[in-house]
């Protein structure tokens, strides 16, 4: 018989997030080498549909739990019934993808089974039989490898975007398994009493394309061109740290060591000059252009594409070209 | 009331690092300072401190070797009250499982603590995982990507806060005791003032073993760990820089570049 790995399907409002889906993908690589099947686990309130989706992404089999205890996502829930299932079911690895939610749910599970839980993995291998996880430290500064050698499940958290998400296939047979919650709502402390959505755009970590601004930019009008820019790019506005310490757009926004970590397929960085800590933030984008004033700028030693000049010229220009080309 | 805010020793995050064959990291004549995400929890406790009228104690705890003392003196100097560093030889090459087992009997030790902070993640290994599994293992109420204390009442023993997630903010209420993972934006950290630079030098840092806190030496250390680090590496370079896109005017040059984009799939 072969062994089983177990992948968490994180949803929000009852849809489900991308880097979910390159956790089944990756899984169905692994299970190529470890013969068992991949059980999605889906937990949510009226989230059924999910559970069709993570077998058209390559699920074998869904753990279904459907209880307004786990609408929204709360570790405690999640954790106790994502652990219980484990013990029940005795996978070997259990992966989770490395968003907000997921960076939670996974160290949670793995104080509960008392096992290793390898953080914000970009690569997973079988070497010699041995399951090894890379994964960035140092900001991206340098690489690792880590193993969990001997307690199972070995749980990872794969970064979003660093590893393909496959195209589902809604022919896909898999077997459906209702699950009961492990908590009642008076056993758990954490209660959510308001969300307030970020207005607009798109997420950084889900981004395809980053547009970024940085103390080029020269105040928060500045990033007027940058937003337009990303809209007719579909892309999601990143800062460098300058223009958030300097108030011009909110910390979400900021990209870098101390920021966000992204990988899109395209970074795109407007009056930013590349600070060894603004680069651990966005290394791994597949390819980088830099419009910067200052041609001795860092950043154009790390950047695929350059174009030295005002970012004020250059990325109307880009947009203008942008619209026509994409039809717009 | 009590809080505890853990914290780390790394590298100074403008550090040029470098790594040996056997995989040793060295940061050449970079300082050893306080993880920089822990500023921003070591500030949210001080300034709760100063909202109750100073009742609070704040206490600083880091499991590490002698370096550990860095941060600890970073936190003494910008307000904390006191300093504890927690190590054994037995400690090495935890994993977060085993820190966060360290961490968690040391403040069983403390006994009374309402509250504990930490930074995001440490800026060196950067697993982010240890003020979750410390809150699993205590049972304190599990409080991360916090942005915002929108309410504390020590008294009624709750706390309310918003947390950053992709796709907002969400408020959170839930009693006391709490863990709390802070996240750049929910302050603006101090600089450690003259007087507190002189209170961190003349303070004393009791240092607690693993006897002190009553820990099993085989849930610290590699021997509690789940994680092993096998290698580490530099990673792959590119050479050569960015090719200069050149051209009359923006628009040419717009046009050069939307065409290579487009050549590489990527719009």
């Amino acid at each position: 018989m072969g062994k089983d790995i177990f992948v968490w399907v994180e949803q929000f409002h009852g849809q489900a997030a991308i880097p979910s889906w390159e956790a089944i993908g990756a899984a169905r690589q692994l299970s190529e080498t470890l013969g068992g099947q991949v059980c999605a686990c889906v937990f949510g309130e009226g989230v059924e549909g999910l559970a069709k989706e993570a077998i058209a992404y390559g699920a074998d089999k869904v753990f279904l739990a459907d209880d307004p205890t786990l609408a929204d996502f709360r570790v405690e829930p999640y954790a106790a019934l994502l652990a219980h299932l484990a013990k029940e079911h005795q996978p070997e690895v259990i992966l989770i993808g490395a968003t907000s939610r997921g960076r939670d749910l996974g160290p949670a599970v793995a104080v509960d089974l008392e096992t290793g839980c390898v953080a914000d993995c970009t690569a997973l291998e079988f070497e010699d039989g041995k399951l090894v996880a890379t994964r960035p430290i140092y900001a991206g500064k340098l690489l690792s490898t880590c193993t969990i050698p001997e307690r199972r499940p070995a749980i990872f958290t794969i970064r979003p975007r660093a590893f393909a998400k496959p195209d589902p296939d809604e022919g896909r047979q898999g077997e459906v398994i209702s699950v009961e919650p492990v908590l009642k709502e008076e056993e758990i402390t954490c209660k959510v009493t308001g969300f307030e959505e970020t207005e607009g755009g798109v997420s950084l970590t889900d981004a395809a394309i980053i547009v970024s601004g940085g103390r080029g930019v020269g105040g928060p009008e500045g990033f007027e061109p940058i937003r337009e820019l990303a809209e007719v790019l579909g892309a999601a506005v990143g800062a460098s740290r300058a223009a958030v310490d300097a108030g011009w757009i909110p910390y979400e926004h900021q990209v870098g060591q101390t920021g966000k970590t992204v990988s899109p397929d395209l970074y795109i960085a407007c009056g930013i000059s590349g600070a060894i800590q603004h680069q651990a933030g966005m290394r791994t984008s597949k390819v980088i252009v830099a419009i910067n004033k200052d041609p001795e700028a860092p950043i154009f030693q790390l950047a695929h594409y350059g174009i030295v000049g005002d970012l004020f010229k250059y990325v109307p220009a880009l947009t203008k070209v942008l619209k026509e080309r994409l039809g717009k | 009331m009590h809080i505890v805010v853990c914290t780390k020793q790394t590298p100074d995050s403008a550090a040029k690092l470098t790594v040996d064959e056997a995989g040793n990291v060295s940061w050449g004549d970079s300082p050893i300072i306080i993880n920089p995400w822990d500023e921003y929890a070591v500030e949210e406790a001080i300034l709760i401190k100063e909202r109750f009228n100073g009742e609070p104690k704040v206490t600083v705890l880091s499991m590490g070797p002698e370096e550990a003392l860095e941060a600890l003196k970073h936190a003494i100097a910008m307000g904390c009250d006191e300093g504890i560093r927690v190590w054994d030889e037995a400690f090495e090459n935890s994993d977060t499982l085993a820190t966060s087992y360290v961490l968690a009997k040391a403040i069983e030790k403390m006994g009374d603590v309402d509250l504990i902070l930490f930074g995001k993640s440490a800026i060196d290994s950067q697993t982010g995982q240890v003020p979750m599994e410390v809150a699993r293992r205590l049972g304190f109420s599990p409080l991360t990507y916090v942005i915002k204390i929108v309410e504390l009442d020590f008294e009624g023993r709750t706390i309310t806060v918003e947390r950053l997630l992709e796709q907002g903010r969400q408020v959170v209420k839930a009693p006391l005791p709490a863990v709390i993972g802070t996240v750049k934006g929910i302050n603006e950290p101090r600089y450690p003032s003259f007087m507190g630079i002189r209170k961190a030098t003349r303070a004393q840092y009791p240092v607690w073993t693993g006897a002190d806190i009553g820990a099993e030496p085989e849930k610290a250390g590699a021997a509690g760990s789940g994680v092993r680090w096998e290698r580490i590496f530099p990673p792959p370079v590119r050479e050569g820089g960015a090719e200069i896109i050149e051209a009359e005017t923006p628009e040419e040059a717009a046009r050069i570049l939307v065409d290579k984009l487009m050549a590489e799939k990527v719009i």
